[in-house]
């Protein structure tokens, strides 16, 4: 394989070092604030809503640490998917209950 | 056991816990620093060896592939348990019950309406939906996308045509039978690619098919894209058909508890 070969990987635009830090963190931040938040809401039908925000921040954070390819997995999966299953058994069960 | 005590086998346990995590963050490489080989291998290779842009698709598609015929087949299997087990319910519903069908007035009164907002909205993300979901499973070689995330947003357009009130409309372009087949010929081509090239002689799952000539054009890349098209397929049928077995439970049991 010839130099010719080897595509350098160039980037059309770049962000400032320290604001990139800046969003690094705040994004880790609103991740742990909305993890606990899944946690601490105890109804459930809120709890997945509050899921599926989570799905969302977590989804950003793949963004700003440069994995494009699981934001994309992570925004279908985490925040529309898994959201809309918990919502059809919750449902499900709750129908049962009546 | 007195409170007291769990509360000091829970205090050791999680000081323990503690300790041995800030043991493994201490030989942790630094924030940013990647210490493998593989990753800076890849970005050097893969564009020359793959002509796929995506280094992402090239390792998952090509130089592991392996791996996701694997990951392909967990989803298709557990999709079909699904499958099996509410099917298997509805049936016992539909004995105990006799029959599922002719209560669609009730019905109709029992639920509230969706509302205009929804539809409109739903209604409006649908077409844009399926072009963004066949963009990503068709660019698996170019852009940093795929048969997974696309099948996924596939599914999702799906699901809006529900979401915008026609229950029927989802089921009339979402048949069970049609999904279910599309879900097997998914799984199935996969393998089968990989099969083909075993046939031509060469090990399993080898990009037997042109490279195309320029990097990153969606006729590149070989098999990647005849892959992702194929991964495409298998989880977009397999999450219309998860959700679709799961509207059934809701709606049937809304029908059996009247």
């Amino acid at each position: 394989m010839t130099a010719s070969h080897l595509i350098a990987v160039v980037t059309p635009y770049t962000v400032p070092t320290g604001l990139m830090d800046v969003l690094q963190v705040t994004v880790l931040v609103l991740v742990a604030a909305a993890a606990t938040m899944v946690v601490v809401i105890r109804v459930p039908a809120r709890q997945v809503i509050a899921l599926s925000v989570y799905g969302i921040l977590l989804a950003v954070l793949f963004l700003v640490f440069q994995a494009p390819d699981v934001t994309l997995s992570e925004l279908t999966v985490g925040a529309v998917a898994l959201p809309i299953l918990l919502l059809l058994t919750l449902a499900k069960i709750r129908r049962r209950e009546k | 056991m007195t409170p007291a005590g769990r509360r000091w086998i829970f205090v050791a346990a999680i000081a323990g816990l503690a300790a041995f995590y800030l043991w493994g963050l201490v030989g942790l490489p630094g924030f940013g620093n990647y210490p493998g080989p593989y990753g800076d291998i890849i970005n050097r290779v893969a564009v020359a060896q793959t002509n796929a842009t995506a280094a992402v698709s090239a390792v998952n598609f090509e130089y592991r592939g392996f791996d996701t015929v694997g990951e392909e087949f967990i989803l298709f299997v557990a999709a079909t348990g699904v499958a099996v087990v509410l099917r298997h319910m509805r049936d016992e519903r539909e004995r105990a019950t006799g029959g599922e069908h002719g209560d669609e007035a009730d019905e109709g009164r029992r639920v509230p309406a969706t509302s205009g907002a929804i539809r409109m909205v739903a209604l409006i993300m649908t077409g844009p939906t399926v072009v963004m979901g066949w963009w990503l499973v068709s660019h698996a070689q170019t852009d940093p996308s795929g048969g997974f995330q696309g099948g996924v947003v596939l599914a999702t357009a799906f699901i809006l045509i529900y979401l915008a009130g026609q229950f029927l409309a989802f089921e009339r372009v979402s048949p069970v039978d049609v999904t279910d087949a599309v879900e097997a010929v998914g799984a199935g081509g996969f393998a089968a690619v990989g099969i083909t090239a075993v046939a031509m002689g060469l090990p399993y799952l080898t990009n037997f098919l042109g490279l195309g000539t320029t990097p990153g054009a969606v006729s590149s890349s070989g098999t990647i894209a005849l892959i992702s098209f194929f991964v495409g397929l298998a989880v977009g049928a397999a999450f219309i058909l998860i959700v679709s077995e799961m509207l059934d439970q809701a709606l049937l049991l809304r029908q059996g508890s009247q």
